[in-house]
């Protein structure tokens, strides 16, 4: 060697990276930057959405995808898809009011045999997946038709309709409508709980992504599942806890909307599985997984949540909404990409 | 043959493989394969690719069990469940493809499956310290540790790796085709890394298909070939001619000469009319193609 550096000097083609681009490198920057733009669109084009107390509706209409979005981001860092998370979160509810108006339970029970039913159809996904060693895609839109054809036929069975029965005169209707479908008037907002259940899983889930070993575990299923079961990370309940965790989900998503309308509608959330996984893109994660966001994906549902409304109080036609949430989501991946190749640089 | 030479060592070996042997279904992918390693001791394996070089590796690090023979670590005999066994037995495993997830950070990459917990969560402060001391004790310096590895260089993730497997308490290290894909340069660190490892006292299993890498660091020398064993010896037994002689084939390269022979490797011939090259593929003997074969179904398992 010519040149006698000393050891510590390091390799001086590498220099320390500036704190913009380190900010620039987050996942969930895209998300950021086009939750600011929509912001501002529909501040200028939509006089209601400028009124203070449509904040509470925003939020509300962003939690609804929110809080299923969160769990899926996690679910798409290990590497896995969900098809069947928006028909589950049908039927969870389902499965709440007919336990309990069929065989007269406390509406407290029916509400923990959904919870033992979602987290088992998450399990089921996670075993199935490992036991046949399919995709994720195919074993999850199979259990998504399951679901959907069971939510129909068991409705029609048990209800003699399309919708589930009245359970609002049963035992711990009230109680239970306190826990899930609560409304409280800040001032001039409206402010509903799942808000807050999806505000404090964002916190829970990021912390579990960025700072327990759980968390590094998932990054490392998705990331490379072969070198994680390598170096001793189990793989398999890995990703089967993340499959349980978007069950989780449902089954708090499908009480509150069965306390807040007291009427499932048994062939509902069909494409809601699309949302929750634009959301959790819009947010950073990559389709190959390995990568992205908890935060992110709450901006992303944010962003659905305003360009849900915004659309209504611009008095354009909500038939736009897809059309515009696929331009987003498009938009979204293309900043993703260009800023972390910036970053990365 | 009387031992004086100090490069032969007296210690008794604290991995010892009798007669190992694995079957896939109807392919016996590893046969009779007996392999000594001793603490402070390079223990080379060679072999071409479909040797049975994966399969042993698999066998020691735990990630499949053998159906023959027996594996003895310190004199008892073994069967790992999985690598995670076996890692806490002391045996750290460096991948061909490092087993490192290309877009996780350099430190969590290092404490992947050993994260360092301060209460629930995670102790980052702690585990960036390490991983940047571990990695300045072995030569790299990397200023941002928050850096997704597949930013880095070939070398500089061989090292990772192989800092991370002597960190986390290993007594043997295999090291899986280290210097496969690097550079002239970058090989050379990864070949001193192995002497230092051997200074260390550890017991080196280096799989290679070089073999002047090989001889370069190795005390022993075993090759397999379809499955076995075709030479165990000790470096002062054999010369590197030899070596590289064996690996190539030995009589099979022999008898490869005699059926180019009439070949003549330095004929230049003038490019074909019109561009329009007529290759016909050459024929292959009926035992050749079975052979082939064979290696070809053993690569793929």
């Amino acid at each position: 060697m010519s040149t006698a550096t000393p050891a510590v000097a390091g390799d001086d083609r590498v220099q320390a990276r500036s704190s913009l681009s380190t900010y620039l490198g987050m996942p969930a920057v895209g998300a950021v930057i086009g939750a600011v733009a929509i912001a501002a669109l529909f501040l200028v084009m939509a006089p209601a959405f400028r009124e203070l107390g449509n904040i509470g509706t925003v939020m509300y209409q962003a939690s609804t995808i929110g809080i299923m979005a969160v769990f899926v981001s996690l679910l798409m860092i290990g590497g896995e898809f969900d098809l069947s998370a928006g028909v589950a979160v049908v039927s969870s509810s389902l499965c709440a009011a007919h336990a309990t108006w069929y065989f007269g339970l406390n509406v407290w029970m029916g509400v923990t045999i959904a919870l033992v039913f979602s987290v088992a159809v998450g399990a089921f996904n996670g075993w199935l997946l490992q036991a046949t060693k399919l995709p994720s895609f195919l074993v999850t839109l199979g259990s998504f038709f399951v679901l959907s054809g069971a939510n129909l036929a068991l409705t029609r069975i048990i209800a003699g309709g399309v919708s589930s029965n009245n359970i609002s005169d049963m035992d711990g209707w009230s109680t239970a409508h306190a826990v899930f479908a609560s409304t409280w008037q800040l001032g001039p907002i409206e402010l509903k709980i799942p808000v807050i259940y999806w505000l404090i899983l964002t916190g829970i889930l990021s912390f579990v992504l960025l700072r327990t070993k759980y968390g590094n575990w998932i990054f490392a299923a998705g990331g490379d599942s072969a070198a994680a079961r390598a170096v001793g990370v189990p793989v398999t309940a890995t990703k089967v806890v993340l499959f349980m965790g978007v069950g989780f989900g449902a089954w708090l998503l499908g009480m509150h909307n069965l306390f807040e309308y007291n009427n499932v509608q048994s062939g509902a959330g069909v494409g809601y599985e699309f949302i929750y996984i634009i959301a959790a893109v819009i947010g950073g994660c990559l389709l190959t997984g390995g990568y992205g966001s908890v935060a992110g994906a709450t901006v992303g549902a944010l962003i659905y949540g305003m360009t849900n409304l915004g659309i209504t109080y611009a008095g354009w036609d909500v038939d736009w909404l897809k059309t515009f949430m696929g331009v987003l989501l498009i938009g979204a991946v293309l900043v993703n990409q260009a800023v972390k190749r910036k970053a990365q640089a | 043959m009387t031992i004086t030479d100090q490069t032969r060592t007296t210690t008794a070996p604290i991995l010892e493989l009798d007669d190992i042997g694995k079957r896939y279904g109807n392919v016996h992918a590893l046969r009779g394969v007996n392999i000594r390693v001793r603490k402070g001791e390079v223990t080379c394996v060679l072999g071409d690719n479909g040797a049975g070089k994966s399969t042993l590796i698999k066998i020691i690090a735990g990630l499949h069990d053998y159906t023959e023979g027996s594996m003895k670590l310190d004199g008892e005999e073994t069967h790992f469940a999985s690598p995670r066994v076996a890692q806490s037995s002391g045996i750290a495993t460096v991948y061909q493809d490092l087993a490192l997830a290309p877009l996780m950070s350099v430190w969590r990459n290092f404490f992947l499956g050993n994260e360092i917990r301060k209460g629930v969560g995670l102790d980052i402060d702690e585990m960036k310290k390490v991983a940047g001391e571990e990695l300045t004790k072995m030569g790299i310096v990397i200023p941002d540790l928050d850096r997704p590895v597949s930013a880095l260089s070939g070398g500089q993730r061989q090292v990772i790796a192989i800092a991370r497997a002597i960190y986390f308490g290993a007594n043997v290290v295999i090291l899986d085709e280290p210097t496969a894909a690097l550079g002239v340069k970058q090989s050379g660190v990864v070949l001193k890394y192995i002497l230092k490892m051997r200074d260390a006292g550890l017991g080196v299993i280096f799989i290679t298909h070089n073999p002047h890498h090989a001889y370069l660091v190795g005390n022993h020398f075993v090759i397999l070939k379809l499955g076995r064993v075709v030479l165990d010896a000790h470096r002062d037994e054999l010369t590197l001619e030899q070596l590289t002689g064996e690996m190539a084939g030995g009589q099979e390269l022999a008898e490869l000469s005699h059926e180019l022979a009439g070949a003549d490797p330095g004929k230049v011939v003038p490019p074909a009319p019109d561009g329009a090259a007529d290759v016909v593929a050459p024929t292959l003997a009926a035992d050749a193609r079975a052979e082939l074969l064979e290696e070809e179904q053993d690569e793929s398992l």
